[in-house]
């Protein structure tokens, strides 16, 4: 289990890995809103913690079809099921790499990003704080809609469109935290029920999207 | 449900019959394609599917590593000792040769890589990134990932595909090998590999011609 996450994370940082990507893209969406909104600091404070919620999820989103695509259509996914690691080895390992190299990076990145979109200085803490316990419910639920989309074809649309629906949640909430933080009200009930989902998303997806792969390795 | 009974020998009779089916039965695409194939396989044996393109050689190997269901007879295989090499060499570009068996040796919790690559002479190209090898060294090494393993039934899918006469003939002495020392292999090819206690079951006997194995259209164009 601990090969196949070390494999996931190295890949990640070859040449044609997912690392890079996931990184600008979220870069490039919270750099392009001042210039699309205008240079009013007060619009720009109320509308941060939204943006940059949005931005991180959905550059976690362009990545996904990564999680077991590549696997499949080079025949490892064949290899890894027939290996006496049980599926839920498997696709834990899997999404966990997705996190450390999109999730973890993206939480990194935010706070600098929030100084672009004028955050006030009391929402930096939370900015991080959710986003470090928000991602890993976007990488596991989407490693689970990654697994019912894997033999098809351009499954892209089809990826996006499962798992959205299931990221609000974990948006509403996460966005909450840091706006409450933001104006001046007590975040931590919000934070708490985000980190809640995110914890319950680790736990149950695995093997959601184990019993997934394995029907569609059939 | 399987019933042991008992045999002559004993329990001995039973481990040494390493795969044992039963009128076996595989369906592809919810078309039935093979039934009734029954075979037992002893330890050092080597079995080679013979068959045309498109007889059910994959389909059969696939429901032997449990890679597909079984639809019909009896099926007994220790999975935990099943390597599986597919049509595809899982291979992954990005990675070099002693990384790319580095990874399988730590999924099979086994080491010692060295000797794998020595068997077959992948040692010079050890440090190669595998996007820059060429088709018969991939296959070698997508083979060579099934002696890190260390499991004693192999279940190959034409590992000799785009092997040239010398590559063709290292794959046969690996193969003889892992049946000397105890193994045991199923693969399908169209050559003729000289290997030592070697049986042959030419599936085109087995194709089935059941009424109900028409696909399933709805099924079929939904997911197309």
């Amino acid at each position: 289990m601990i090969a196949l996450f070390k494999r996931d994370i190295m890949l990640a940082f070859r040449s044609g890995g997912g690392f890079g990507l996931a990184l600008s893209f979220f870069l490039i969406v919270v750099m392009f809103v001042p210039f699309g909104v205008g240079a009013d600091l007060a619009l720009l404070a109320i509308i941060a913690p939204g943006i940059l919620w949005i931005g991180a999820l959905l550059a976690c989103l362009l990545s996904l079809d990564r999680i077991f695509q590549l696997d499949f259509e080079d025949g490892t996914l064949d290899v890894l099921a027939t290996s006496p690691l049980p599926g839920e080895a498997i696709t834990g390992a899997k999404a966990a790499a997705h996190w450390v190299t999109t999730g973890l990076p993206l939480t990194l990145a935010a706070a600098p990003l929030g100084y672009l979109l004028n955050l006030p200085s009391e929402a930096y803490f939370w900015l991080v704080a959710s986003l470090l316990t928000g991602t890993p419910a976007l990488s596991f639920i989407g490693s689970f809609g990654a697994a019912i989309t894997v033999g098809v074809k351009r499954g892209g649309l089809l990826l996006s469109l499962l798992v959205l629906p299931l990221y609000i949640p974990t948006l509403i909430f996460g966005a909450q935290t840091v706006t409450r933080a933001a104006t001046g009200q007590d975040p931590l009930s919000t934070w708490a029920m985000m980190t809640g989902l995110s914890l319950f998303a680790v736990a149950a997806m695995p093997l959601a999207a184990a019993l997934a792969l394995r029907v569609n390795l059939r | 449900m399987l019933h042991r009974l008992p045999t002559p020998e004993g329990l001995g009779y039973l481990k040494r019959m390493n795969i044992r089916t039963t009128s076996l039965g595989c369906t592809r695409n919810g078309r039935a394609i093979l039934s009734g194939i029954s075979f037992d396989l002893a330890d050092g044996t080597c079995l080679v599917l013979r068959g045309s393109n498109g007889v059910g050689k994959t389909t059969l190997l696939k429901t032997l590593a449990g890679l597909l269901p079984l639809q019909q007879g009896s099926l007994q295989i220790d999975r935990d000792q099943v390597a599986y090499a597919g049509h595809l060499d899982a291979v992954k570009a990005q990675l070099t040769v002693e990384e790319n068996l580095q990874f399988w040796a730590g999924i099979y919790g086994t080491g010692d890589i060295r000797t794998v690559l020595k068997k077959l002479d992948l040692s010079a190209l050890a440090d190669r990134p595998a996007h820059a090898l060429s088709a018969g060294q991939k296959r070698r090494l997508g083979l060579a990932r099934l002696l890190v393993s260390k499991r004693s039934i192999w279940l190959l899918d034409e590992p000799t595909a785009s092997l040239d006469s010398q590559s063709t003939a290292l794959v046969a002495r690996v193969i003889s090998d892992h049946c000397a020392a105890g193994g045991t292999a199923i693969l399908s090819t169209h050559l003729e590999l000289p290997i030592r206690k070697v049986l042959t079951l030419d599936l085109g006997k087995f194709t089935s011609k059941s009424a109900d194995s028409e696909p399933d259209p709805f099924l079929d164009e939904a997911f197309a």
